[in-house]
């Protein structure tokens, strides 16, 4: 098993599922019983009201990633499963976080803030909430930056994304 | 129409001619409509049991089974013979009560959330929301049930749905599934090099799972494995799939198989699995080897394929006989005869012991069920139930010709015999020149006894085989296999239940026999009876399963 775990990396899948009531449940008990990890889950509605768009983050090697798929289409109520890979993705997280900030760290704060075009969305005598949108690196990158100056409290919402380019994921091509 | 009668209505258009159920309040609409149902209904008498009824129906007849449940305590009842059906791909439809919509959530009375309960071990799910949505909800369920890798299905109806009224009625709803079409024909190229690599092998073998029963291609196995002269084992779901007087049958491979199967699957360098899931049990200890050899997989599952075994050579997803067709098209024009030979020396190696215990005067399992295999129909079903009355039925009754071997594989259910049985019986019609025999100890007679009365009343023709040790047999020979003599716990049922009384309290003829002799002299005798018999074997507590 030793070398499965080295082999292990974070994967990101756009899943489109059925609009019914107790498919999130069904994603969530799927991965919590078959001991996958998940990273982050985020849930949205898209063009079509019957379907939603689910994107996981999961960590796994290639064999359980591929059991992930499997598995997840076993469930009726996915339609489809799509691995947003690196480089033919775009891949985003939206993270505030609650600094705390005086007069003296204010403008260091601003200054490394406007490097990573993250915004401020909140002032307050003695704290920031600071607003960043990006791939995973640039976060934890901001992330390490910030930290020295004391992080109160933040929220990631974990990634989402589509695939570049033309292509898209096509439900409707499923039904024939 | 009322929602209820709606129900029933669909369920009948399904070909559902009996279902299993208990009532409860929120059953009442259900049960008023049942009253002028052509639907025959019979009341188990533990909802424990309602599952296995539908599986034993779906396994005899090859339609889908039904059971019904009330909400709350009826439903939850139902949790363990709905996993013992998805564990064993078993397709039936799970109908329960469930409390008026705007009580569900606020802890009412008999409420439980039963589609959360069940969803880790069903197929698919139902709360139906609306009355118009049953005749949609129905046609989906049996389609799912009955269609890809089979399995069961839950519908929860909340009472008030039931007694809605519908003004237009369409049965003929069309299904809105466009996340479920299974694969049913093989990747031509997947058997194109399944059909390469099976030529060059030296040693192939067939190793046989349920899948081969579910699909119905025991003949295509058959004719495939003799085209090509290509030996099979089979797992415990797969014993049936391959006629066990067959010279090229090499037994039934697992953790509790036959000595000289795994050793042949050990020797052979490509493995054919035909439906089946290489499960712990399956497949002993032959992970490592199974990792090494060719392996080609046919499964209707994909999730089945490099589940278990990490290293498959070749997948092909689709149906087993449908790929079996397939892979008859075309001749391989091999000659196996060296490794044939080898298989018959393993064979003569690794030979069957009948002998323990003979020294003192009870039956002996092993022999009663080889001579058994000699004194029964052809066309004989027998239901064995979880223990080492399983085991011993499964590895020493022939299954011949068109007899038929069922048991709760997957989950290994106990107490799935009895109801399972008189299932089959019930969708086979109850016919007196048929035999269905079912196989218990006496501690999973115990957990389905209640039973008895279904049987009883109905005049079931079935003969019940008891083997009574007055012990839980195979986890004292597990308690004995891993911490020694004498470490045995929690085993010892400990008390000599009269059982011929309980017999006798439902009416039910019953013979007692102490030795094989008598024990095959009373099979002789209860078969000839039309009508539920109970044959109580003793045997010794030492007896173990190999």
């Amino acid at each position: 098993m030793e070398h499965l775990v080295n082999n292990e990396e974070t994967r990101c899948f756009s899943v489109l599922v059925m609009n019914n009531a107790g498919v999130l449940s069904r994603i969530a008990g799927l991965f919590a019983r078959r001991g996958y990890n998940i990273d982050a889950l985020t849930v949205g509605p898209t063009e079509d009201d019957s379907v939603s768009r689910i994107t996981i983050t999961v960590k796994g090697d290639d064999q359980i990633i591929e059991q992930i798929q499997k598995q997840l289409y076993k469930l009726i109520d996915v339609i489809k499963v799509v691995e947003l890979e690196k480089g033919k993705s775009i891949r985003r997280e939206l993270v505030y976080i609650k600094v705390k900030a005086d007069n003296k760290s204010r403008a260091n704060i601003v200054e490394i803030c406007n490097l990573f075009r993250a915004k401020i969305v909140d002032v307050a005598p003695k704290s920031l909430v600071l607003e960043i949108v990006g791939p995973r690196s640039k976060v934890d990158a901001f992330f390490n930056m910030i930290k020295p100056f004391g992080i109160i409290e933040f929220v990631r919402s974990g990634e989402t994304g589509l695939q570049r380019g033309l292509e898209a994921i096509n439900f409707s091509n499923q039904i024939e | 129409m009322l929602a209820s009668k709606l129900l029933l209505n669909c369920l009948a258009n399904h070909d559902v001619d009996t279902i299993f159920g208990y009532p409860g309040g929120a059953l009442l609409p259900i049960y008023e409509s049942l009253r002028d149902s052509k639907i025959k209904h019979v009341l188990v008498r533990n909802e424990q049991a309602a599952p296995h009824y539908a599986s034993g129906y779906a396994r005899s007849s090859g339609k889908v089974g039904v059971c019904l449940a009330t909400s709350g305590p009826g439903a939850t009842n139902l949790v363990t013979g709905i996993a013992t059906a998805y564990l064993d791909s078993i397709p039936i439809i799970a109908i329960t009560g469930q409390v008026n919509r705007d009580l569900i959530g606020s802890d009412a009375f008999q409420e439980a959330d039963i589609t959360g309960a069940t969803e880790p071990f069903v197929k698919h799910s139902y709360l139906v929301k609306k009355a118009e949505d049953i005749p949609r909800i129905i046609n989906e369920a049996f389609h799912i049930a009955s269609t890809g890798r089979p399995g069961p299905v839950l519908i929860d109806i909340p009472r008030d749905v039931q007694e809605e009224t519908i003004k237009k009625v369409n049965y003929k709803e069309k299904t809105n599934l466009p996340g479920y079409k299974p694969t049913i024909v093989g990747h031509t190229g997947q058997i194109r090099r399944a059909l390469r690599k099976i030529k060059q092998s030296k040693k192939p073998l067939i190793y046989a799972g349920g899948g081969v029963k579910l699909s119905n291609a025991e003949k295509e196995l058959l004719e495939f494995a003799e085209k090509n002269g290509i030996p099979v084992i089979t797992t415990l779901m797969g014993i049936g799939s391959f006629p066990e007087e067959h010279p090229l049958f090499c037994g039934v491979a697992g953790s509790h198989g036959f000595e000289h199967s795994n050793r042949i699957l050990n020797e052979a360098d490509l493995c054919i699995c035909i439906g089946a899931r290489m499960s712990d049990r399956g497949i002993f200890n032959l992970q490592h080897h199974l990792n090494n050899v060719d392996l080609i997989h046919i499964d209707i599952d994909p999730a089945e394929i490099s589940k278990n075994i990490n290293q498959t050579e070749i997948p092909i997803v689709g149906d087993a006989k449908t790929i079996l067709l397939s892979l008859l098209s075309q001749k391989i024009n091999n000659n196996y005869s060296a490794w044939l030979k080898r298989i018959e020396e393993i064979k003569e190696e690794y030979p069957l012991i009948f002998s323990e215990c003979l020294e003192n005067n009870k039956v002996n399992p092993k022999i009663f069920f080889k001579e058994l295999s000699k004194i029964t129909d052809n066309d004989a079903t027998i239901i064995a139930d979880v223990g080492l009355n399983q085991i011993w039925s499964a590895l020493y009754y022939d299954i011949i010709k068109d007899r038929r071997y069922f048991t709760s594989g997957g989950l290994g259910t106990m107490g799935y015999s009895i109801p399972a049985t008189a299932g089959a019986v019930i969708a086979a019609g109850n016919p007196a020149d048929k035999q269905f025999f079912t196989v218990c100890g006496d501690g999973s007679f115990q957990m389905s006894m209640a039973e008895l009365a279904i049987i009883a009343q109905n005049n079931l023709n079935m003969n019940i085989i008891l083997f009574n040790n007055t012990k839980l047999g195979m986890v004292r020979q597990l308690q004995h296999d891993t911490y020694g003599k004498d470490h045995y716990s929690g085993t010892d049922l400990n008390f000599d239940l009269d059982f011929s009384k309980i017999a006798e309290a439902y009416g039910i003829t019953s013979f007692e026999a102490n030795t094989t002799e008598e024990a095959l002299d009373a099979v002789k005798e209860a078969i000839k009876i039309n009508g539920p018999t109970l044959i109580q074997l003793h045997v010794d507590e030492d007896f173990i399963r190999i």
